[in-house]
């Protein structure tokens, strides 16, 4: 393991949101990774980090970079996905108009997650919480 | 097209990253949906919107992009200002209204950055 950090993520604090995405971009770049990964990096990660601040009770954000691949773990703490074939289908989602009107919302979320990590693994369970695992080759 | 050539074209106004105003930009994405940008935005493209917030510095920070109009003459905070100068994100501001903006670009030669 060449780095690992842990980032919190608060329900509802929309001004925050993005601070952790942000830092791990920083970090990155700074370990030398390439620009390509970093930007499947980025985008993945503050789509989870966006999903924590709309949809979660709080939760972390969890990233591990090893010598060939690195990985970028999403949990909380709460509510649980009821339904994860439907949340990962584009278009749909549960935000109010709040959120849309920050320009999220759209139910791309998961989706554009799944698209950007090279692996992807989603597990969830109603009252105990939600887990995303991503992994991204180093190439 | 040069950034300076769009600020012209839009009679927009700079309002942070004028250092990328001599550099060529060749393709243009139109939304307000943050999550389409990240999801179908290339990172060689310039955002057009109309919302106006810090997500949208923040998504554009993320897919690797580093220009923003905002039109309809949405004007963005001072402390947005700041983020983008702190980012090296170029910001302009036009009041041409997001189809027309993207009419004058398209008309000029630039293209969709959709990679879809």
């Amino acid at each position: 393991m060449r780095y690992k950090l842990i980032l919190d993520v608060k329900r509802g604090d929309f001004d925050a949101a993005g601070e952790a995405s942000r830092k791990i971009k920083d970090i990155l770049q700074q370990l030398g990774v390439s620009s390509k990964v970093i930007r499947k990096v980025s985008i993945a990660g503050y789509e989870g980090e966006m999903n924590l601040a709309i949809h979660s009770l709080g939760g972390k954000i969890i990233l591990e970079v090893g010598e060939e691949e690195l990985s970028l773990t999403i949990k909380d703490i709460g509510p649980g996905i009821d339904n994860l074939d439907l949340a990962m289908t584009a278009g749909w989602s549960t935000a109010d108009d709040k959120v849309r009107q920050m320009g999220f919302g759209a139910g791309m979320g998961l989706f554009n997650m799944n698209k950007h990590a090279d692996n992807f693994l989603i597990t969830s369970k109603i009252g105990a919480g939600t887990k995303i695992v991503m992994k991204f080759s180093l190439e | 097209m040069k950034l300076s050539l769009v600020r012209d074209l839009l009679d927009a106004v700079v309002l942070s990253g004028e250092n990328h105003l001599e550099e060529e930009i060749y393709f243009a994405f139109g939304c307000d949906l943050m999550s389409d940008v990240l999801c179908f935005a290339r990172e060689d493209a310039i955002l057009l919107t109309g919302l106006v917030n810090k997500q949208v510095l923040n998504t554009v920070d993320m897919a690797n992009m580093n220009s923003i109009i905002f039109v309809r003459n949405k004007m963005p905070s001072q402390e947005m200002i700041e983020m983008a100068k702190e980012r090296n994100l170029l910001i302009m501001a036009t009041r041409h209204i997001l189809f027309e903006s993207c009419g004058i670009l398209y008309q000029h030669g630039m293209k969709g950055a959709s990679q879809i």
